[in-house]
């Protein structure tokens, strides 16, 4: 499954020798020098940096390491044992944006895994054969627990199990029922909240040799909540005219450090107000959204996408929509670490296990079809979307299978016409910059008339 | 030609008859036997069929379209990197093949047939449509509680449906029982056929077993009786094959070709796991007393086959097929998958590695339920029975 960005830290050092590609083979994206950037950026990628450095000297510091995914990702009750996270979605698509992960895929590919299984992993196992060298450059340290969040993916199931062949460290599961019928019941809660407490915390108490202490974890998920009413607060913004964010290309730096090992930090939680001072100084001066070539000038479209972004070209993909001033102005992804927008807090249930439950049920591709479509469709509405876009990934078929049949019916719910293309998370193979660009431009020419004619 | 002959063939031919009736045939006509009672859709791979048969309604597997539909309206549903399974499914459903059926139990086997529960709700609004997360916590405390309680909602929900009834402990115990006897039957004729293959084609097996996708238990449970003592009977020699294992096959089913050629290109499939759903809880000869749901529950914690679909680390998958291969005295694996199917192919590389340390041959095929070109299939098979005859350590 998905994740947000980094690019931010994809630039913080260079790939080191051994893995790093030929110059000749290094293609060059996006070359101009001057790429603008939000402080909230750079404060980031600090950050990243530095949470990167802590993980690649753990061994030296005695903290353990806990990989795990993003939705419904348990990270304060990881850091309320002591540990440090490592997401493999995380590494995945920072490798892709720094181009590697088309050398990671054909390695795992070289090992036997399938053409047709989910790109992450397979960059991950590349990752892994070729020395486990993390985004930044530095060594990656070995798991002392896989925890398996098991939430809205079944591949997720899959990528640890092969992990845990590799690696034969503890291995904790926690199964979170799907909420195919769009609630979540008492009993659900209740399942989640008891594997927590018999199953997830004590192997992370049996590797970190520390005590999870119910009080400090209950702080830890209050201080997320306060990161959290900031974060919604930012994706709110959306709705004015013009908009201050792209809350899907810009949005998922947005939700990077509460989607990850940062949530329940008093770094996270000043992250967020500082970000939201940002945005509202630029609604204030009614400004468009800071993209990679400047800030827009004109907001010509404003569009709701459904899907993970591509991450081998990510700059390419969004210039694609900065160039025709598409501004996206709600997102699905970037409610795969939470649909904070919907209400949930981190700490809104006092009992700190219920609401880490209450979270890992609420995450999006642990709703249903239906819901995912009543979320769309009131997107378009309340964000008054001119269209919405569906990002369509050959490698995840949780976000993927049913996704046309969705276009179909938001588009229904709305009368707002849907533009539908395919690419892949981190595969470079499947994606073709001139046939997206041609059906997104045609698309949004389709969308121009149609203002036009209204 | 001898009469037991004809009695196997009889029963072979009904059953492909069966298995070709992409309109339920004999679902209504179990429906024109029991006035007013349901038929339920379960989609692969496990649904506890006991319970739906224990609120009187008909259990139906649904397997996809095979390669007897031309998808027409399905491929619109779904992208072209996704498997052909929920493609047929959809087309059966929307060309009206599914209206026998007044309810869907979709599993939680993947992301693919989970959401495609989701499409379901889309699609037939008004129709019953359940999603059964079966539990990957396997401790009874935690997932088994878990599940018992969402079976018992199950139950619940079928009694409510027009002509059903909740299951009663009596009722439950009753159909626990039945499928315990069709587990047994089934389970004799898969040894009937790792012991002498040649009496029991692959074909032939899986179209007995895969009658039980419509069939009444209890018609079912005999019909495999009288196939397995008929196909007893048969007067047939060895042939000079190998035996070989089939892996990556238990949801979407390839089509009865590409079966029959891989036993015509030199080899004896002497296990598989086709229609893996039909003997997911492995038969017992344990006498169970206590409350049925909760041994129905505690079957799937405990007495579930080893698939990919289930939460399994330590690598017990890998040595779980290699007993497999030692048990069934078979030569090799062939690893047949549906293209795009996750949990199979991602399964591959640990289960290669596992068997290339014991020092098993296996090939690797993909293969879609309408795959209708078989003949680089049956090189490879051919290739790979050759090189066993020719090389192979025994």
């Amino acid at each position: 499954m998905k994740l947000p960005i980094t690019e931010a830290t994809a630039n913080a050092a260079p790939p080191p020798a051994p893995l790093a590609r030929a110059a000749s083979q290094v293609v060059q994206r996006d070359a101009s020098p001057t790429v603008q950037k939000d402080a909230s950026m750079d404060r980031q990628k600090a950050m990243l940096a530095g949470y990167f450095s802590e993980l690649a000297h753990a061994r030296e510091t005695g903290r353990k390491v806990v990989y795990t995914f993003v939705p419904g990702n348990l990270t304060e009750l990881i850091r309320a044992a002591g540990a440090l996270g490592v997401y493999p979605e995380v590494n995945a698509l920072q490798s892709a944006m720094r181009q590697r992960s088309d050398g990671f895929v054909r390695e795992a590919e070289r090992l036997g895994h399938n053409e047709d299984v989910c790109s992450y992993v397979k960059c991950d196992v590349g990752m892994l054969a070729s020395g486990n060298i993390g985004p930044t450059g530095e060594k990656l340290p070995p798991p002392d627990l896989l925890l398996l969040s098991y939430t809205g993916c079944f591949t997720f199931l899959k990528w640890f199990e092969l992990l845990q062949k590799e690696y034969g460290c503890e291995i904790a599961m926690l199964h979170v029922p799907y909420q195919a019928d769009g609630t979540v019941t008492e009993d659900m809660r209740r399942y989640v909240a008891k594997q927590l407490a018999t199953e997830v915390i004590p192997k992370l108490e049996k590797v970190t040799g520390r005590k999870v202490d119910l009080d400090e974890l209950a702080e830890l998920l209050r201080r997320s909540g306060r990161a959290e009413d900031d974060l919604v607060w930012v994706l709110d913004s959306a709705k004015s005219r013009p908009s201050p964010i792209d809350a899907y290309f810009g949005g998922v730096y947005y939700v990077g450090p509460i989607f990850t090992a940062f949530r329940g930090t008093e770094d996270c939680e000043g992250y967020y107000h500082d970000l939201r001072g940002e945005v509202a100084a630029r609604l204030a001066r009614r400004e468009g959204p800071v993209m990679p070539n400047g800030v827009l000038a004109e907001e010509r479209f404003r569009i709701v996408v459904e899907g993970p972004p591509n991450w081998t070209h990510f700059r390419d993909f969004w210039r694609i929509f900065y160039d025709e001033g598409a501004v996206v102005v709600a997102s699905s992804y970037t409610k795969v670490g939470g649909l904070y927008d919907q209400g949930f807090r981190h700490g809104q249930d006092r009992d700190p296990l219920l609401s880490l439950a209450d979270y890992c049920l609420g995450c999006y591709t642990n709703h249903s079809l239906t819901a995912r479509v009543e979320l769309l469709s009131s997107y378009v509405r309340d964000f008054g979307a001119d269209g919405f876009v569906i990002n369509s990934l050959k490698s995840c078929n949780s976000f993927s299978v049913g996704q046309l049949v969705m276009m179909r019916e938001v588009e229904k719910r709305t009368g707002v016409p849907g533009g539908f293309i395919e690419t892949d998370l981190v595969d470079p193979r499947y994606y073709s910059q001139a046939n997206i660009k041609n059906r997104i431009e045609s698309y949004l020419q389709m969308i121009a008339q149609r203002k036009a004619s209204a | 030609m001898s009469s037991n002959v004809t009695e196997a063939d009889e029963i072979v031919r009904r059953c492909e008859a069966l298995y070709a009736d992409l309109s339920l045939s004999a679902v209504k006509s179990w429906q024109a036997s029991h006035p007013g009672r349901p038929a339920i859709g379960l989609l692969p791979i496990y649904v506890p069929r006991e319970l739906v048969h224990a609120s009187g309604a008909l259990p139906v597997s649904i397997l996809g379209g095979g390669d007897q539909i031309d998808i027409v309206k399905g491929d619109a549903c779904f992208q072209s990197y996704i498997c052909h399974l929920p493609r047929s499914t959809v087309e059966l459903g929307l060309q009206g093949r599914l209206e026998a059926l007044d309810g869907f139990v979709f599993p939680s086997t993947c992301d693919v047939i989970r959401n495609l529960s989701g499409i379901w709700q889309l699609l037939f609004p008004g129709k019953y449509v359940r999603y059964l997360d079966l539990p990957q916590a396997m401790d009874p405390s935690t997932g088994g509680e878990f599940y018992r309680r969402d079976l018992e909602a199950l139950g619940a929900e079928l009694g409510r449906l027009p002509g059903g009834n909740a299951p009663t402990t009596e009722s439950l115990a009753t159909s626990v029982r039945l499928y315990e006897e069709n587990r047994r039957a089934l389970a004799t004729l898969r040894q009937l056929r790792a012991e002498a293959p040649w009496l029991v084609p692959l074909d032939e097996s899986y179209l007995v077993v895969r009658a039980g996708a419509v069939l009444d238990v209890e018609e079912h449970t005999e019909l495999v009786r009288a196939y397995a003592a008929a196909a007893t009977r048969r007067r047939r020699k060895a042939e000079d094959r190998i035996r070989v294992v089939i892996a990556g096959a238990f949801c979407e089913q390839p089509p009865l070709g590409l079966l029959r050629t891989i036993e015509r290109s030199g080899c004896y499939v002497v296990d598989d796991d086709l229609f893996l759903g039909a003997r997911w809880i492995q038969p017992t000869e344990a006498e169970d007393r206590g409350d049925p749901l909760t041994s129905l529950a505690l079957a799937y914690l405990n007495r579930s086959v080893v698939a990919s679909t289930r939460y399994q680390p330590d690598g017990l998958r890998g040595e779980d097929l290699v007993r497999q291969v030692r048990e069934k005295r078979a030569d090799g694996v062939i690893f047949a998958a549906p293209s795009f199917c996750d949990p199979a192919l991602l399964d591959q590389p640990p289960l290669q590695k596992a068997l290339g340390e014991a020092s098993i041959p296996f090939i690797t095929f993909k293969y879609a339920e309408n795959t209708g070109q078989f003949q680089a299939i049956r090189e490879q098979a051919g290739t790979f029975s050759d090189s066993i005859k020719l090389w192979g350590e025994g």
